[in-house]
């Protein structure tokens, strides 16, 4: 053994590591960390606040009975509370995130910045619009950014989310038939069995009866599926298709598909999802799209937040452009920035108001500052190594793994569990990845390959760490087709083993609840 | 590009492997009338990071923010002192830039917040069990009013005079498209109550709000009692989640369905979004709910941990048949919530509740004391409406030139209900002696 001068060990000896247990439950640096309410006291405070004076309330009796009772952490305790539960979770900042569909794309910290700058943070959406104009003029420059990147006349800012903005385009479609006179006959929307299940539930939420199309063997609409559908056609609303599509293709039919939607009388509803793949290649506007909702924070990085908040604007074509909802802002003959509230002027076919106040401005304030740092020429260079990043890796593991569609992917590449041997599923791949330090790919999506293991690497990658990730992968991928049982343990280095959904769900505690006293043992 | 780290020589070492000559080969299925040459016309290109700030920068000093000078804007959106912890730790990268915890063996930090998250809003609003967060209050109270009609199997909804107008019309906007009639009550200060006259035995919910747009806090016991009386369910909705420190909450009112804005706890103003909707029930309505769960279970090793759960009532798995179609929900807002209120405790909330309400008392008593100011609103939490002998629109403008923002007129919220002399404001902690002092002089000054 080697020693310094005090006698002290300065090398280590090798010692077993298995199953080595700890008092505490922590594990080096993974600290263990009880729940609040096991930690905290009713008591106990992380602010200091003044003094009440003691002045008779006046709410005529409407007041609480029974206190919250809920524990309090001061400052110290709390900040390493969320510290230590902070190290159990995986993030983009520490590595590729290559979950399909969802555009785990890098957030630059500047846009964090600006979203706090106090003129964007720390004004009241009721606030006179006066005092306000620099916020409305920032709105009205990132609808123009997305007018023009998507090349469609319309934006509404305010919906919430993905499926918000779903929603919005849907209803843009329900009032235009609604102005047709033909909303109680025209209620069948056509969706691809591949589609995200926000489209389907969308629809029905917007009062419409889903048709679902088949895909062909390139991963395609069907468009003999399609055509046969469109033979009744009074009775069609109009179609909800993704594109890219969700097996990370371009519909190559897609023209033709927007053709036969509005010849039928249809509307076309585009998810723009996946839109981060043909940013400043291609404009949905001249695909024949009438709605497409852009989720910033996929495409345009604002931060996930472990699920949410998201922000949906959603462009309108022509046609559904009168139906946009309230409030929407306009600009002033005397360059006076204003929003429109109410349902009557400009907005007097509006289907109305979605949500409180005008939409989710923090993010705007985040996707503006993503927009402009990278310009038209940055925005078409970042889609255009999103596919590329995801072709190499398509590239690099369809040797060892099944790419169930002949030829090239857009962002995301897609493969099925064809290639695993028996009794090894597409979750065992998965969780084998969390022990190679990554997270794993969206997996059993879509719905139309068996397994499905759907990867975006988005363009935030070097080469080198798509190299180590498909190292792994592949090396995951061969144990899996020569039947490694020890990849059904898998996840074996994370904080935790893997989790017990069933039991989750059979009887669900969904709060925490003081421990029950255990019932006295009888002396004996 | 310093967001972009291929280099020039990484691309076409790649493109070799690919076995692409370029990348308009991954594009060959774009139709070619479609195809892009060069970039997007009339768009600048990119930018460093200082002409970027300047630009953002710019547009932020054109706006007035609420800590720069005396603020009493409130009406669904409160600003209130976000401790400086909260913003550290939704900062932090493993929070903020993950995503929602579909693999919880490396989501356990998330999950627990949000099991802890959901314990905390069933305990504030007295609720049995509350969800992972939804948008925001008004699409709450939306998705509320249609779980109340899956529950019910019945198609009508009344919404009370004293709901804000935003969170009914988001109501009407839902209900409306799947065939539910939604009757509003008259716009009133003091109306809540009226829902139990209003109930009949096709409601499947009635929908109040205490306190109310206007500020008027009510004990809904007589509306459920009224409601449970023709079998529908009382939604209770609050957008002051502070109000629920000192407050009667939902559930000791006989609430089913409770929902509001969580704003106040953890989240600045920021024009209006992103927000965290708060959505609780009862243990019965349990598996009608929209929205994300997280739950306990055990890991393979019989260690406590978190999973989402229950998850065939969503749209992932359900598609049409889905509870809502909601997916990516309010997850960092939720987070700056819990660490809020965990700050907090329950003491701490309950201290802040009251200095909120004094401040609005102080606030009350000085505007009473200028002649012609009426204070309308009979129980107050935080906030109130008050008429003055002048055009409130009129009024605020001219309190704005004394460096005022005195609050919301409430012809905005309720254009057409003849209430162009009435103002709506609140005070909160944030507000000191002096900016109440700073008010009621100008506002004597004026009228």
């Amino acid at each position: 053994m080697s020693m310094n001068t005090q006698g002290r060990p300065t090398s280590p000896e090798s010692v077993s590591m298995s199953s080595i247990e700890t008092v505490s439950g922590s594990r080096g640096l993974l600290q263990h960390e009880d729940l609040l309410f096991e930690i905290g006291t009713p008591e106990t405070t992380g602010v200091d606040l003044p003094a009440p004076k003691g002045t008779k309330n006046r709410l005529g009796g409407v007041t609480r009975k029974v206190p919250t009772g809920l524990p309090g952490l001061s400052e110290p305790q709390a900040v390493r509370h969320y510290m230590r539960l902070s190290q159990k979770n995986y993030a983009i900042d520490l590595g590729l995130f290559p979950l399909g569909s969802c555009t785990m794309k890098h957030n630059p910290r500047l846009n964090e910045k600006m979203a706090r700058l106090p003129g964007f943070g720390d004004i009241h959406p009721l606030q006179p619009q006066a005092t306000v104009q620099g916020a409305l003029e920032l709105i009205d420059e990132l609808a123009t950014w997305l007018k023009t990147l998507t090349n469609m006349p319309a934006v509404a800012m305010s919906p919430k989310a993905g499926a918000h903005g779903e929603f919005c385009g849907m209803m843009a479609i329900r009032q235009a038939l609604i102005a047709r006179g033909e909303v109680e006959t025209r209620k069948r929307v056509l969706v691809p069995e591949s589609a995200h299940g926000t489209n389907p539930a969308t629809a029905v939420q917007c009062g419409f009866i889903v048709d679902e199309i088949k895909a062909n063997k390139r991963g395609r609409v069907d468009m003999a599926d399609l055509k046969a559908k469109l033979e009744k056609s009074d009775d069609i609303a109009g179609i909800m298709l993704t594109n890219p599509n969700t097996c990370g293709l371009f519909e190559t039919d897609i023209k033709e598909i927007a053709d036969l939607i509005h010849a039928a009388g249809g509307y076309f509803y585009c998810d723009g999802a996946n839109f981060n793949a043909i940013v400043g290649r291609v404009r949905p506007g001249d695909l024949g799209v009438d709605a497409m909702h852009i989720n910033l924070h996929k495409t345009f990085s604002t931060p996930h937040g472990g699920g949410g908040p998201g922000s949906g604007p959603t462009v309108l074509s022509e046609a559904l452009a009168p139906y946009a909802p309230v409030p929407f802002v306009v600009k002033d003959a005397d360059g006076m920035y204003r929003l429109v509230e109410d349902i009557e002027g400009v907005a007097s076919e509006s289907f109305g108001r979605m949500v409180a106040f005008h939409g989710q401005m923090g993010m705007f304030v985040r996707a503006l500052t993503y927009i402009l740092s990278h310009g038209a020429d940055g925005l078409k260079q970042a889609s255009e190594d999103a596919v590329l990043n995801a072709n190499y890796i398509q590239a690099r593991l369809k040797k060892v793994m099944t790419a169930p569609f002949e030829g090239y992917c857009m962002h995301e590449a897609l493969f099925s569990d064809a290639f695993t041997a028996e009794g090894i599923e597409t979750i065992d791949i998965a969780k084998a990845l969390i022990d190679e330090g990554y997270h794993p790919m969206t997996m059993y999506f879509p719905l139309v390959v068996h397994g499905a293991m759907l990867i975006e690497p988005t363009e935030s990658e070097s080469k080198a760490e798509l190299d180590r990730f498909c190292d792994a992968l592949e090396s995951i991928a061969r144990r899996a087709a020569q039947g490694d049982e020890a990849l059904k343990g898998a996840p074996y280095l994370a904080p935790m083993r893997r989790l017990d959904e069933t039991k989750a769900a059979r009887k669900p505690v969904l709060k925490w609840a003081e421990p029950e006293e255990a019932p006295p043992v009888a002396a004996e | 590009m310093r967001y972009l780290p291929l280099t020039a020589d990484d691309r076409a070492e790649m493109l070799n492997t690919i076995g692409a000559k370029s990348v308009d080969d991954f594009y060959a299925d774009v139709p070619e009338s479609a195809r892009l040459r060069g970039t997007v016309e009339g768009l600048p290109d990119h930018q460093g990071e200082l002409a970027v700030e300047r630009h953002m920068s710019k547009l932020a000093a054109k706006n007035r923010a609420a800590s720069s000078g005396p603020f009493f804007v409130g009406a669904g959106a409160y600003k209130h002192h976000v401790p400086a912890t909260v913003d550290m730790i939704i900062q932090r990268s493993e929070f903020l830039t993950t995503y929602t915890p579909y693999q919880p063996e490396i989501a356990q930090g998330t999950l627990q917040t949000l099991f802890e998250f959901q314990t905390q809003v069933a305990a504030l609003t007295a609720m049995d069990v509350a969800n992972a967060s939804m948008y925001d209050g008004s699409t709450a109270c939306a998705e509320a009013a249609v779980m109340a009609t899956r529950a019910t199997r019945r198609k009508k909804v009344i919404l009370s005079g004293g709901l804000h107008p935003h969170y009914a019309a988001a109501t009407k906007l839902l209900c409306e498209a799947q065939g539910i009639e939604v009757v509003q009550l008259e716009h009133a200060i003091d109306g809540e109550l009226a829902l139990a006259d209003a109930v009949d035995d096709q409601t499947a919910c009635v929908i109040g709000q205490s306190p109310n747009t206007f500020g008027t806090v009510s004990d809904l016991s007589p509306v459920a009692e009224a409601a449970h009386g023709k079998g529908a369910l009382l939604v209770s909705v609050f957008t002051e989640a502070v109000s629920l420190g000192l407050v009667t909450p939902p559930g000791e009112m006989g609430a089913d369905i409770a929902v509001g804005e969580g704003q106040s706890i953890g989240n600045g103003l920021n024009f209006g979004g992103p927000y965290v909707g708060l959505f609780a029930c009862t243990q019965k309505l349990v598996r009608q709910m929209p929205g994300r769960l997280c739950g306990e279970t055990t890991d393979a090793e019989g260690k406590r941990g978190f999973v989402l759960t229950l998850s065939t009532r969503e749209q992932h798995i359900r598609r049409d048949k889905a509870t809502s179609n909601i997916c990516t929900n309010s997850g960092l807002c939720a987070l700056a919530f819990t660490a809020h209120m965990t700050l907090l405790g329950g003491k701490g909330l309950e201290q802040m509740a009251v200095l909120n309400h004094e401040a609005a008392c102080d606030l009350a008593d000085a505007l009473a004391a200028v002649p012609g100011v009426e204070i309308l609103t009979p129980r107050f939490f935080n906030e109130f409406a008050f008429r003055t002998p002048m055009n409130a629109e009129a009024v605020l403008a001219m309190l704005d030139e004394a460096g005022i923002v005195g609050g919301v007129r409430a012809s905005r919220l309720f254009p057409g209900d003849h209430m162009g002399d009435v103002i709506l404001c609140a005070a909160t902690e944030c507000t000191t002696p002096e900016d109440i002092a700073a008010y009621a002089a100008a506002l004597k000054e004026i009228i």
